[in-house]
């Protein structure tokens, strides 16, 4: 056995990494999940990389229409980041983002049909609907959070359930509403909510407003900096008087109110109508979007723009080519994930070949001398 | 008696090496936790290891364990060139080391802890590793259970236990974290006549610490480590405690610290029959009644885990209590002011002002990933305007702190779990004292700080005594209680086992009040 065989290589935590690094590594990552699109692509249907790089380009703004849907999908997909961010600042994870917009949704929908059947103005409705659904959304959240305060029962599986339940109502309430027999609710056309210019613009504008006023609050009122402590260590936040309990509720009420918000936007602005899938797994991929942007919300924009781009761009690239095999988009866009994801590995950390620092080393005491 | 025995043995140069350290350097990102480290030591001593914190004790024992891998440098053990990726490499050379936070399995005995791990059947074997393990025992003077269960173990009992379960692996190096940090006085004697036996025996045992008084007199040897550099080994025999610490340090230093008289103390603080319970339902405190007096400062000594911390977070309104009062009185307006079962909150919403530095700095006193100036937020957040912090009043607090106690820190923006240890406690204290307070309670406020740090904390407690400020100061180094405090009360088992007059009272009668727990009824028949 040879004794002195050194290991090749070691891994260190970097103290600090200037921004031009980072940002370096994470443009080298994007490249290498854009080389790797095309590659799998050529396997897969032997297309020309060039082909679909513009296609890829031309889903998400090829044309007018593309681009406001870009727009629009990415504030829905921002607008629930930060439903979630003041929960995860918290520390509290929240994982059932979408049972709180199906939940909201439904209430909408609800909202809207009954009443619309039943002859009530749709100004009227609407103002029903508004607070209906943001509160669903907040009751949602409400019932885990009191769990957690008062039980400390695991708030990412109570979360995760209620996603089920949520959807499971929303099954029942379309048993019972629909009675055509083909189990989707028709789009409904009494109480929805108003365009502005045109029909993107009302949930752009929400969630922008909604950008603006979680950035002050985490950053600049009492409240922001109650969640913060309470994240950070609950044993300090007693030391100076928080009230842990009242915090936790008091945020995942919000965190919760904002789903509910973008349910409501779903279903009395985009859709109009709800199925089990209607929150298109948005609870989720935000939670992607607030990490990759370390719950910082103006870094969320462009998280949440670049997460629609790939999704919305891959479906392009597969009607152009005329891949009939849906898993082999989600492929691709798991291996970009897994690009921009790793690739924070080599920003928190830095691998040294044992050989190469030597000589690094040796270099470093020449040029003292 | 021992002395002499160590006098011969360093004369007597037979001096077999077993291990050589040879320019180890470790880094850890910017910082050089070992630079050129290199001397030896041999075999059939006990090698003391001191340094302050930080100043790369441990990561070098770490290397020799197999717990880091060197960057650079050589490891010979006995003359041989080795390399150690992992503890069981370190095991398989017969190192061994006994760390500061025991690695044990609660719910085994003894014996199964001892035989965890080893793939070796035969010595696997629990009758068999009785046997071994009690001639271990017999041979060098340990007391333990074999049958015992851990969790119903005292430290000492652990760490002897820790001891055999390497003896038993085969370590004829045993590396010791710190030993003597959790033990009381008559456990450190008989910790150290155990390492005699073993250094007679010729095992090679190198002592990590910063107590000097025990450096001066278990180890033959001194290896003296600062900031990551090997500064000089010295022969116990011929230095003395003040030379180690300029060794240490770097400079001159002195090691008195101040004591000036009470001026005036008045009643400040009393405590009366206070009882509570964790949250497994065991009595944690029992009956606790003390007095508190402005311009004194009050130390609470005791083996950890006494109930040192549930008295401190009984005060400052973070424990509900079965019985008892706290009577706060107030110097402005003359009121006794009662604190049971207030939230913190409340408490100064009363006009009580009590400031607290706790144990756990980064997990309660401090926020570790938040600046400077969020922290410095965290007593007065709620001062702000409406809904909103203001972060002003804060910035300029934090500044004024830097300035007047040298916080070290790349700028008011730094996270504080990037500041060194006596820099975090400097933050912490500086703000508790900026309050103003009243009564000023300290949880091992010195631990793991450098000596220079915990002489500015020193001066910082005795100038708020000087100021009127009732001061209570939980500590563990009964030498610094006796020459701080004004009175010591001494707790054991959540209870009080006395309270003595700090300046006519010896280390020893100090240290017998905390461990044994008929004490009380010792001295009655006595008079």
């Amino acid at each position: 056995m040879n004794k002195n065989h050194e290991p090749l290589f070691h891994i260190v935590k970097r103290s600090d990494i200037t921004l031009k690094k980072a940002m370096l590594i994470r443009g080298i990552a994007l490249l290498s999940g854009l080389v790797s699109i095309c590659l799998l692509m050529l396997i897969f249907t032997g297309a020309n990389p060039f082909a679909v790089i513009g296609q890829l380009f031309s889903g998400a703004f090829g044309t007018q229409r593309r681009f406001w849907i870009l727009l629009r999908d990415s504030c829905l997909l921002l607008g629930v980041g930060l439903a979630l961010v003041p929960a995860f600042k918290m520390k509290f994870w929240n994982l059932g983002g979408n049972g709180q917009i199906l939940i909201g949704s439904l209430v909408s929908i609800i909202c809207m049909k009954y009443m619309g059947e039943a002859g009530v103005s749709d100004p009227i409705i609407i103002l029903v609907m508004i607070p209906s659904s943001i509160i669903a959304g907040a009751i949602w959240a409400l019932i885990p959070a009191i769990f957690k305060a008062f039980f400390n029962t695991n708030e990412s599986l109570f979360t995760l359930m209620m996603n089920y339940i949520a959807a499971g109502i929303v099954s029942f309430f379309l048993a019972v509403a629909v009675t055509s027999g083909s189990g989707t609710l028709p789009t409904l056309s009494t109480g929805n909510l108003p365009n502005l210019g045109n029909q993107y613009l009302l949930t752009i504008i929400v969630v922008i407003l909604l950008l603006v006023i979680m950035t002050i609050y985490l950053k600049y009122t009492k409240q922001g900096y109650e969640l913060t402590v309470v994240g950070e260590s609950q044993n300090t936040a007693r030391y100076v008087g928080i009230n842990v309990k009242i915090v936790i509720i008091r945020t995942m009420v919000i965190s919760g109110a904002i789903c509910g918000l973008i349910g409501l936007l779903l279903a009395g602005s985009i859709n109009h109508t709800v199925n089990t899938e209607s929150a298109k797994n948005m609870g989720f991929t935000a939670i992607m979007v607030a990490w990759l942007a370390k719950f910082n919300p103006l870094i969320m924009i462009a998280t949440s723009l670049f997460i629609t781009f790939l999704t919305r761009g891959m479906s392009q690239v597969q009607t152009a080519f005329g891949i009939t095999n849906n898993s082999i988009s989600d492929i691709i866009i798991g291996l970009v994930y897994f690009f921009i994801i790793g690739c924070e590995f080599f920003i928190q950390y830095q691998v040294i070949f044992i050989k190469k620092q030597k000589k690094k080393e040796l270099q470093e005491k020449e040029s003292e001398q | 008696m021992s002395e002499n025995i160590n006098n011969i043995i360093n004369e007597n140069t037979s001096q077999e090496t077993s291990i050589r350290f040879e320019n180890i350097t470790k880094r850890f990102g910017e910082v050089w936790a070992n630079k050129n480290v290199t001397f030896e030591m041999y075999k059939g001593e006990i090698l003391s290891l001191l340094g302050e914190n930080g100043s790369g004790k441990t990561t070098l024992m770490n290397m020799l364990s197999g717990i880091y891998y060197p960057d650079d440098g050589n490891i010979y053990v006995k003359n041989q060139h080795v390399s150690i990726k992992s503890p069981r490499d370190a095991f398989k050379y017969g190192i061994g080391m006994i760390h500061q936070h025991f690695k044990l399995v609660d719910v085994f005995t003894c014996i199964e802890n001892i035989v965890l791990g080893i793939e070796d059947k035969e010595k696997a074997k629990i009758s068999y590793a009785k046997e071994i393990c009690q001639q271990i025992c017999d041979k060098y003077g340990f007391i333990i259970d074999l049958n015992k269960k851990v969790y119903d173990m005292s430290v000492s009992e652990k760490q002897t236990l820790e001891i055999i379960k390497v003896l038993y692996r085969g370590a004829d190096i045993l590396i010791l974290d710190e030993p003597t940090a959790v033990l009381t006085p008559s456990e450190i004697q008989r910790l150290f006549n155990v390492l005699r036996n073993m250094r007679d025996d010729g095992k090679s045992i190198i002592i990590i610490t910063h107590k000097l008084n025990e450096v001066m007199e278990i180890s033959s040897r001194v290896v003296v480590l600062r900031k990551g550099e090997c500064i000089g080994s010295v022969l116990t025999s011929t230095t003395n405690e003040k030379q180690l610490t300029e060794m240490m340090v770097g400079e001159k230093i002195d090691l008195n610290i101040q004591r000036d008289e009470p001026v005036n103390p008045e009643e400040r603080l009393i405590v009366k029959n206070l009882s509570c319970r964790n949250k497994d339902g065991i009595k944690v405190l029992d009956n606790v009644s003390f007095t508190a007096y402005s311009g004194k400062i009050l130390g609470i000594a005791g083996i950890s885990g006494s109930g040192q911390r549930e008295v401190l977070e009984s005060i400052a309104g973070l424990i509900k209590l079965e019985t008892g009062d706290i009577n706060y009185f107030d110097p402005k307006d003359h009121v006794m002011k009662n604190l049971r079962n207030r939230t913190p909150m409340q408490i100064r919403d009363l006009g009580v002002r009590l400031s607290f530095v706790p144990e756990d700095r980064l997990g309660m006193g401090l926020v570790g990933n938040m600046d400077i100036i969020d922290n410095m937020m965290l007593r007065s957040y709620q001062k702000g305007y409406a809904i909103f912090v203001d972060r002003d009043k804060p910035k300029k607090l934090g500044e004024k702190i830097i300035e007047s106690l040298q916080v070290k820190t790349p700028s008011i923006n730094t996270q504080v779990r990037k500041l060194s240890g006596g820099n975090v406690q400097k933050v912490l204290v500086g703000r508790e004292i900026a309050a103003s307070p009243k009564v000023l309670m300290a949880a091992y406020p010195v631990r793991g700080l450098d000596i220079n740090s915990a002489y500015t904390i020193y001066n910082l407690l005795n100038e708020q005594k000087n100021k009127g400020v009732a001061v209570i100061f939980v500590g563990e180094d009964l030498d610094v209680l006796l020459a701080l405090c004004d009175d010591i009360l001494v707790l054991g088992e959540g209870k009080v086992r006395g309270i003595v007059d700090a300046r006519n009272s010896s280390k020893e009668e100090v240290g017998i009040m905390m461990t044994k727990s008929n004490y009380e009824k010792e001295s009655d028949i006595h008079e």
